[in-house]
Formats: C-alpha cells, structure tokens, sequence
C-alpha cells in the first residue's frame, strides 16, 4: 500500500452514512470556444496552459499535480479512474485531446475538455464540503489569475450547458443507506429531493439499482444561489437524510432476522471462492450496517476500500494483467478472505 | 446539545430551512421537530419549482424570432445550432444570444441573476455592488433582531461603501 492514504480508505465525520464529500467546479477559458467546437490541437493547447499555469504559480499544491494524457492509458486504468470516482464517464469516452491532473493522494483532480475546459473536483472523506470547498476555491482563484475564465455579469461563470452556469457548483456527498434503500423509502425520497433542487442517485451501476446501497446527494441549482448557501443547504438536507437511516437502521438491526442476515453475508464474504462484483457490494453494505450497528466488529473503512477496489477494472489495474470474469470473481473472494477478520 | 425549542431534551435534528436565498437555523429534538412539521417527510414534500421536468424540455419552447442567419461573432454558432444540440457554442453566444437563452436559463434555475463568487479578475465594480447588498441584509437583520449597536455600524459601513469612487458629493 501506499504512504498516501486515498478517501476511501478513511472513515470521515458522520462516516457511519457519508463515505465522502465531492465538490466540482465548471470553468471555461475566455478566448476558446467550447470543448466540443475545439480541435484536438486547440484542446491540447489548452491543457498546456492549464499545466503551466500550475507549475508557474507558487502554490504547495500545484507541486502536488501529475498531468495525465487519457488517450496514453489503457481501459483498465481509464475504467479505473472511473469506479475511483476520479473521473466522469463522460470523460473516459473518446479521450483525444482530454488531459487529467491529479494530486498524488487522488483528493483534487482536475479534467480537461470535459463538457467544460476544465471541471475542477475535490473528494474528501466523510461529510467534509467546507473543507472540499475550501481547495476547490483556491484552486480555482489560482488559475483564474492565470488563464482568465469565461465570466458574466448576470450569469456568473459560463459553461457549455446553461444548467451549470452561475456557481458552476455541483456538490455532492455520497451517502451509504441500506436501510432506506431495502425499506423503499428512497424512492420516494428522490421525487421530494428534486422539488427542492436537488437529486439523488445511485452511486455504482446503471438504471435504478444502486449497487450497495451507495447514493450520491447532489444540488441541481447553479444560478442565483451562492457556493454558501448551496453548501450549506446540500448539508442540512444531507444530515436530516442520515438522521432517518440511522433510526430506521438500528430499528431494523434489532430484528433477529436482520442479524442473522447480515452474519450470513459476513460468511459467504469470508468463505466463498467465487465472488461477483454485484454480490460482494451487496454483501459488504449489509456488513459495513452490521459494523455501524456494533454486531460485527471490523474496521468500517476497511469495508469501504474494498467496495471501492473490488469493481473489476480497478481490480484488473491493481492485477497489473487482464483478468477474465472468472479469474477476477476467483481474485475478488480471495482478497476478501485476506482482508476481513 | 439540548432542543433549542423545548431545552429539554437532546437535539436531534439540525434545521436549516431556506427562503428565497435566506436561511434560518434550528437544533431540534425529534419531538419538536415532528410538532414542527421539520420532518424528514415534510421538508421533502415541500412544493417548490420542479427542476427535473423542466430539463425535458429544455429550448424545447418557441424559438425566437431572430433569423438563423445571426451568428455568434465569436465562434459561428447560430441559435438554431444552440437550441438543436443543447450545446452553447462559447462564452460569447451568452452575450450575443442572451434575449434567447433567459427564458430556458429562468425555467431551469428559477432565476436569471448570479449570486457566487465573482472572480477576482472581474469588475471590482461587481463585487462592490454585490457586497454592498450583501451588508444591506444584514443590516436588515439585524434591526430585526432590534441589535441597534450592531445595525449602526452596519449602516455606517454601507454608507461608506456606498460613497467608494466619487467623494466629490457633500
Ligand atoms: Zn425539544
Ligand atoms: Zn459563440
């Protein structure tokens, strides 16, 4: 392992729900039109101005930056970056002329020609957005200084798609809810967020399931609402979203049956030899409950990291060899039965 | 720490109810927040502005009545180009197209003036506006909380931010 410790491999404030907090910034360089009207040559220039930038200005964390052409990466480390949550699926597509800087303990990433010229993005662990907020907007008044960004008057900080422009701000913290998700209250859940400007939505897989019981809380409204103001009203919505998982959970964990059930998932963790990725997320949210609900005692970010590094290109990266899906369900149960006690 | 509304038992939940931009701020226990209504439940069924049906149809309104011969004199694009993919072409179609876009920018933020971080690059003339009215609320605030000594300083700075530029007046 690493002397660098990555998000999800600490436990953060309120981390018995929130795994992390995630700030991003869209922000667009005056002179150029939008990425998807730029060459690769002109998006190329732009990633060398934003990497100049950088080395040029005096600040500790720009030290701190590796410059990473996508289109040089395998689909392993691309898939990788992805399930670490690192980059935007967006981005993994078509990756000519897309540059990403990324920080050596993977907490500030930096795209370039994504949607925007650059979407700037801090993940913290725990519930952290002042604290995620905070290098975002230094970041960001470092580089402005520098390269100048598109900005209006009225509109704030122009972005290729209006539904950003104003903060540019999408916050969100990714939120563990077992509970709300088997007792269905998630569904409904979703419909009131968004009446309020906000949404929710499964962190890993597509369509409705959310694998794990992983859910991402994000704020929709750019425009007319301060950085401030849209973090603080994220984290008042957030916190009372935790306040129900935790009643509804430990009133669940009460039950017998609960027990039983997450002692078995504990087990089929621990000694099965094949594992599929959907199960093991399935297995682990009921075991991280079970750890949060004192039944099992295990180290919680333990349980994160493996939600994390168990998704199959993440696993095939960290293999260093392509892997095919029965040798990566073989490597996951094994690295499940070295992991957990 | 203990129910800001009873004093009696331990806070649960921490409200923070936004207003039109403005927020007032709770700790409460969970038998005060029900007898509020601070609800889980009832903050969430709350009935504000819809965002997500409104991305469905997004420019997806009349179109405006300019010719699609006006181009952005900046990167080409013609409204028509704008409306059809969904993409702004670049910074300047804002400024050129602006008429254009407020209706879709009003129907998806439910507000057409920006209230964020203002560059540092950008007209300091904007941040002194924006500060100036950010003081007022305060100032507002505090008159509503009858904090005299705090409102007359408050108005005292306003009155000096206010006068930043052109000292010729008196
Ligand atoms: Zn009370
Ligand atoms: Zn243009």
């Amino acid at each position: 392992m690493t002397a660098t410790e990555k998000w999800y491999e600490k436990s953060g404030e309120q981390g018995d729900v929130v795994i992390s907090s995630r700030i991003r910034l869209a922000r667009n360089l005056k002179n150029y039109p939008f990425p998807h009207l730029l060459s690769v040559q002109q998006k190329t220039e732009i990633a060398m101005k934003v990497k100049e930038a950088l080395e040029q200005s005096n600040s500790y964390i720009a030290k701190e930056f590796q410059f990473i052409s996508m289109s040089e990466l395998s689909a392993a480390q691309t898939g990788s970056l992805m399930e670490r949550h690192i980059i935007s699926p967006e981005f993994a597509n078509d990756r000519k002329g897309k540059y990403l800087l990324l920080t050596k303990d993977e907490t500030v990433s930096i795209m370039i020609n994504e949607e925007d010229h650059l979407r700037i993005q801090v993940l913290t662990e725990g519930l952290s957005l002042d604290k995620a907020y905070e290098t975002a907007d230094k970041i960001d008044t470092l580089l402005d200084n520098a390269l100048g960004f598109a900005f209006h008057d009225k509109l704030g900080y122009l972005t290729q798609c209006p539904t950003n422009i104003g903060t540019g701000l999408r916050a969100s913290v990714m939120l563990h809810l077992p509970s709300l998700q088997s007792s269905k209250v998630v569904e409904r859940l979703k419909d009131n967020l968004s009446k309020i400007g906000l949404t929710l939505r499964g962190t890993f897989g597509e369509g409705t399931q959310a694998l794990g019981g992983m859910y991402q809380l994000s704020n929709q409204v750019t425009l007319g609402i301060s950085e401030e103001t849209a973090i603080e009203n994220l984290k008042s919505v957030a916190m009372q979203v935790i306040d129900n998982e935790r009643t509804v959970r430990s009133q669940f964990c009460k039950r017998t049956e609960t027990q039983d059930y997450i002692m078995r998932c504990l087990g089929t963790l621990k000694y099965a030899v094949l594992m599929s990725n959907q199960e093991s997320m399935k297995l682990l949210s009921a075991v991280r409950m079970g750890i949060n609900e004192k039944l099992i005692e295990e180290d919680i970010a333990k349980v994160t990291k493996l939600m994390i590094i168990l998704q199959p290109y993440t696993l095939i990266k960290n293999a260093e060899k392509e892997l095919s899906p029965t040798q990566r369900d073989l490597l996951r149960a094994k690295i499940l039965k070295e992991t957990l006690t | 720490m203990l129910c800001e509304l009873c004093g009696k038992h331990q806070a649960t939940t921490y409200s923070k109810t936004i207003v039109n931009g403005e927020y007032t701020e709770m700790y409460l226990c969970s038998e005060c927040a029900k007898a509020k209504g601070i609800g889980i439940n009832n903050i969430f069924s709350q009935t504000a502005t819809d965002f997500s049906s409104f991305l469905g149809s997004f420019f997806g309104g009349g179109l405006p009545s300019r010719t699609s011969a006006t181009r952005c004199k900046s990167c080409g694009s013609a409204f028509t180009d704008i409306a059809r993919s969904g993409k702004v072409g670049c910074a300047e179609c804002y400024s050129n197209f602006y008429e254009e876009l407020l209706p879709s920018i009003q129907k998806i933020h439910g507000n057409i003036q920006h209230r964020g971080k203002v560059p540092t690059g950008a007209s300091a003339e904007v941040k002194r506006k924006r500060d100036i009215e950010k003081t007022k609320r305060e100032l507002e605030q505090a008159i509503k909380e009858e904090n005299f000594e705090l409102a007359v300083k408050l108005r005292d700075k306003i009155k000096e931010m206010e006068g930043g530029g052109n000292h010729d007046s008196n």
